[in-house]
């Protein structure tokens, strides 16, 4: 396996490491902010005013059992004589990656809003604090480390998935197991896979640390 | 939909329907029988609670892809061997229903367990007749999201050429051609309520005790 990431070639030229590191890390962090300005909002929304709970809960349950990479084909083929160029592998593949990153996002917000001790949000009403005031001030730092947990998932989820596109010709890391496959080489299999294994966990730790700076001090213990 | 093609290939896709339901099915039945007693170490473990926890969520961080590839070096099998998947899945299912197995018996108040003690109960009867069945609420929660979730990944062993719903959606992709796909993505869709409404009729009937909403 050393020889394989030692050897100069996999470093270089269009399908070089660090390239496809690179590629990977831009496509799940583009699905991720697009899923962030749909999910966040909403979850915010549903979580303050407790409206729409149910229809939050159905379209997150209902999205989970579609199968991913049914979605991404199906899209490929819909979408290819309508796009020009990359883009007609490239939207679809986004299309999934957001679907796949906002009901962790969603409902993670919301049920975070929902949990803050009904006592704070009472206390902040009482020193005058708008309804605005209440959401951003006392209800949204106290429910960060549930919205950094569903960030987290909805993170772990696209960079998974996003490996599975390669199958429809996505960049990323994807690429060398995919390509591998094809090229019945086992090693370049397995070193992708290791890469991916090694990404997740970085990103895994990076949201974390995120969180933890974020994080109020008076809600640290 | 073309129908003519679905009626020919009605056979192939009744088997993959089949292997569809065992390589989400069996890994659950495994993970379950394995997740209780883990679930009540990691409960028992004390001040190590949190860290063996965060391990064996760390399990559930590994991308299902690389997990198929990756498991033929730990298992000496062929990268084409179903097994790969189950065994993947197993660990899946496992990550998610240690924790779970560990909250639900956490759950159980200690007046309930003093009150057990009380009747003459010895630490395996208590466990099994008093802690698990009032755990099972929690645990059933969690196999839901396990078999759902489940259904989804194995159509992604697909690419690495294991038979099931998800061959459907290479096929498609291969013949530029819809019907495959949307079948598989129907019939996966179906199988996830399928089993979800399952693990919930059985945790109801498992449940008596519980008030009914």
């Amino acid at each position: 396996m050393i020889p394989w990431f030692t050897d100069p070639q996999h470093w270089n030229g269009s399908d070089a490491i660090g390239l496809l590191i690179g590629q990977h890390l831009i496509y799940s962090a583009a699905a991720l902010a697009i899923a962030l300005l749909i999910g966040f909002p909403i979850g915010l929304y549903v979580g303050h005013t407790r409206r729409g709970v149910v229809i939050v809960a159905g379209t997150a349950n209902a999205l989970r059992s579609l199968p991913s990479l049914g979605l991404i084909v199906m899209l490929v083929i819909l979408f290819g004589p309508v796009f020009k160029s990359d883009l007609a592998y490239l939207v679809p593949c986004l299309i999934v990656l957001v679907l796949l990153a906002v009901p962790p996002i969603m409902t993670n917000t919301y049920a975070g809003i929902a949990a803050v001790d009904p006592a704070s949000v009472d206390a902040a009403r009482g020193m005058g604090y708008s309804p605005l005031g209440v959401l951003l001030h006392v209800e949204l730092p106290c429910a960060l480390p549930l919205i950094f947990s569903g960030i987290r998932s909805a993170a772990l989820q696209v960079i998974s998935t996003a490996t599975i596109a390669a199958y429809v010709s996505l960049g990323g890391l994807g690429r060398l197991i995919i390509d591998g496959l094809a090229q019945r080489d086992y090693y370049e299999m397995v070193a992708g896979a290791i890469l991916v294994g090694l990404l997740t966990l970085a990103v895994d730790l990076a949201i974390a640390l995120a969180s933890r700076l974020a994080l109020s001090r008076g809600l640290v213990r | 939909m073309n129908f003519d093609w679905l009626a020919g290939e009605v056979d192939d896709i009744g088997n993959f329907f089949a292997w569809h339901v065992a390589l989400s099915v069996i890994p659950v039945l495994v993970a379950l029988v394995l997740a209780v007693p883990i679930g009540w170490l990691v409960k028992q473990s004390g001040f190590l609670r949190p860290a063996l926890l965060g391990t064996v969520g760390l399990l559930y961080t590994i991308p299902s892809l690389a997990l198929f590839v990756l498991l033929p070096l730990v298992l000496g099998t062929q990268i084409l061997d179903p097994l790969n998947v189950v065994v993947a899945l197993t660990v899946y299912t496992l990550a998610l229903l240690v924790r779970t197995v560990c909250d639900g018996l956490e759950a159980v108040s200690s007046d309930v367990l003093q009150a057990a003690n009380a009747m003459g109960y010895r630490r395996i009867a208590r466990f099994f007749r008093v802690e698990l069945p009032l755990a099972v609420p929690v645990i059933g929660a969690g196999l839901r999201v396990a078999v759902v979730s489940n259904v989804s990944i194995v159509s992604i062993a697909a690419l690495i050429g294991t038979p099931q719903l998800g061959s459907l959606f290479t096929e498609g992709l291969e013949l530029h051609f819809l019907t495959p796909i949307f079948t598989g993505i129907i019939l996966c869709v179906a199988l996830a309520v399928l089993l979800d409404s399952l693990v919930l009729i059985i945790t109801r009937q498992l449940t008596g005790w519980q008030p009914r909403t």
